[in-house]
């Protein structure tokens, strides 16, 4: 696959961006060569491979342990109108 | 005394200045006389901050006599210009942030800062670390101290000419590609791209953030080691960071090489990326010098640096291109032409590629991880040969040529470079070195160990 200079303008056009009329031939240089980055890649099947989410092994940090102004549910709930256990309880809206 | 007898590394100058032999006011002050004679033709600054400089010298030259210590207690460095520093521009070489002034310190420049390092002033690089020297934009490009026709690699390019013409001692650069390494090999100092997470990015513009990494360049490994000890460590405020164990780099350095299992990417640089003569003899000798050093050296085999390319380019180029889309869309022209012909065609990769390619990294690792079963180090040479003339360096091809370096950074292994040799013409010649994940201390040592037996490190580039 390769993109002439008519190509990339209509390109450039699709995607809004404005590319001077000189710069076309380069530009379409440079698309080629990522076009054969992107051929490159789909010679490989990686259809059981899972995409990469993380490249190094992440282990979430654990905050640390130390006491909070947190786990108040009973000076939250004590203004409640009503509640069910250790939650605000409200009136049915979808029957 | 505004005049050094010999640059000291900042192993040395550490050691002048705790037996008082040397002030950091006075090695402040000579090196930026230094930056006064030699930058006008070196281009390595895009600011110098002298008299904040000057003020934190002093302020270290009296936490010492207070009886603070440190290995970087009063080292001058200096920042590749994507790095935020509270209330100094940081422009990342581009007009689009010419009048950029953060409010507050990436937090590895906080890290130095608070170590009592000493900031001369903010460094060249290609705009937004990519696309290439470039003559249309506010500031030139930086040149190579070896010869200032010829390009320093990039992006991190006032870092590698700042360290290599001594204006400082070490210098932040940033990895996506081989940004750091690049640099490193073409002006013959050492360069660490850690593994992801080791070392924070908060506060350092984006580049292609599932690749970039920042790290420490400076005139020898162990000056990376001692960078590393400060860099390195888990930051709350960075998703991306490991809470990962940290030995002592530098503490490290000294223990011995002896049985370390050295792989040999032949096929990388004599079939993927042929390369020069003079490359081929240095990287013959550095096999020499490891295989005196007690290592086991055997040829290593790994998917071809192409293969790990196309996954790298892809993601660059997409990643970066979402980055800047929307001042792309408003403001295209006010960015240089190199930076314009290799970020656009990121607006026409499509989802589908772009998870093809971060499908196929997860391959790619998988397979880097196999080979290091069996071996401690795997070595190459960084580029294919030495530094190309400035003019040479053309970006309209730029994007088909694969880079050795850009191995490291898809596979996420730490890759150490360090001078290997020099050419007939007196360029130098980069030895890549990569590791395990978050071993970066083996290279490290291995790299300091090579240096040592190599013994390369007292050239220094001509008229410095």
């Amino acid at each position: 696959m390769s993109l002439d200079a008519a190509t990339v303008r209509r390109i450039a056009s699709l995607a809004r961006i404005a590319v001077a009329e000189e710069e076309l031939p380069r530009l379409a240089g440079e698309l080629n060569s990522i076009l054969g980055w992107i051929e490159q890649l789909n010679e490989v099947n990686v259809d059981a491979v899972a995409p990469m989410t993380g490249a190094v092994a992440l282990a979430l940090p654990m905050r640390e342990d130390r006491v909070t102004d947190g786990a108040q549910a009973e000076a939250i709930l004590a203004n409640a109108p009503d509640r069910a256990g250790e939650y605000f309880a409200v009136p049915k809206v979808v029957e | 005394m505004n005049t050094l007898a010999a640059i000291p590394t900042i192993a040395e100058a550490a050691r002048l200045l705790a037996a008082r032999k040397l002030s950091s006011l006075e090695l402040t002050r000579a090196l930026l006389a230094r930056i006064e004679a030699l930058d006008p033709v070196l281009n390595a600054f895009l600011l110098v901050t002298e008299k904040p400089a000057l003020a934190a010298a002093r302020a270290a030259d009296r936490a010492r006599a207070a009886g603070q210590k440190g290995a970087l207690l009063g080292i001058p460095l200096a920042y590749k210009d994507i790095y935020e520093t509270a209330g100094v521009r940081t422009t990342a070489h581009s007009r689009l942030l010419a009048q950029n002034v953060p409010t507050q310190d990436a937090e590895t420049v906080r890290r130095l800062s608070a170590a009592g390092a000493v900031m001369l002033g903010k460094l060249a690089t290609h705009e937004f670390a990519i696309g290439g020297p470039a003559f249309d934009l506010p500031w030139p490009p930086a040149r190579n101290p070896w010869d200032p026709h010829r390009f320093t690699g990039g992006s991190s390019s006032g870092s590698g000419a700042a360290v290599a013409a001594g204006l400082a001692l070490g210098a932040l650069g940033s990895d996506t590609g081989g940004s750091i390494r690049l640099p490193a090999a073409y002006c013959g100092i050492a360069g660490l791209k850690p593994t992801p997470g080791l070392v924070s990015r908060r506060g350092v513009i984006p580049l292609a953030p599932s690749l970039d990494t920042a790290g420490p360049m400076a005139w020898t490994a162990e000056d990376c080691a001692i960078l590393l000890d400060v860099l390195a460590g888990h930051d709350p405020a960075d998703p991306a960071s490991v809470a990962a164990p940290r030995p002592g780099y530098a503490a490290g350095l000294a223990a011995p090489v002896r049985g370390l299992r050295v792989g040999l990417l032949r096929r990388f640089y004599e079939h993927d990326v042929p390369a020069t003569p003079e490359t081929r003899q240095m990287m013959q000798q550095a096999v020499a010098v490891l295989r005196d050093l007690g290592c086991t050296v055997e040829d290593a085999s790994l998917p071809a640096v192409q293969e790990f390319n196309a996954v790298g380019r892809v993601i660059i180029c997409a990643e970066a291109y979402a980055q800047h889309e929307a001042t792309i869309r408003t403001r295209l022209s006010e960015y240089s032409r190199a930076f314009r012909m290799r970020v656009l065609p990121g607006a026409l990769i499509r989802a589908a590629e772009y998870l093809a390619a971060q499908r196929r990294r997860t391959d790619l690792i998988a397979a880097m991880r196999a080979t290091m079963t069996r071996f401690d180090v795997l070595l190459a040479p960084a580029t294919a040969g030495p530094a190309p003339l400035l003019a040479e360096q053309r970006t309209d091809e730029g994007f088909a040529v694969p880079f050795l370096t850009t191995v490291a950074n898809v596979a996420a292994v730490p890759s150490l470079v360090v001078c290997g040799g020099f050419t007939a013409q007196g360029l130098p010649l980069g030895l890549e070195m990569m590791g395990r994940p978050f071993e970066e201390a083996t290279i490290l040592r291995l790299g300091h160990h090579f240096e040592q037996v190599r013994g390369l490190r007292s050239r220094r580039p001509p008229g410095s």
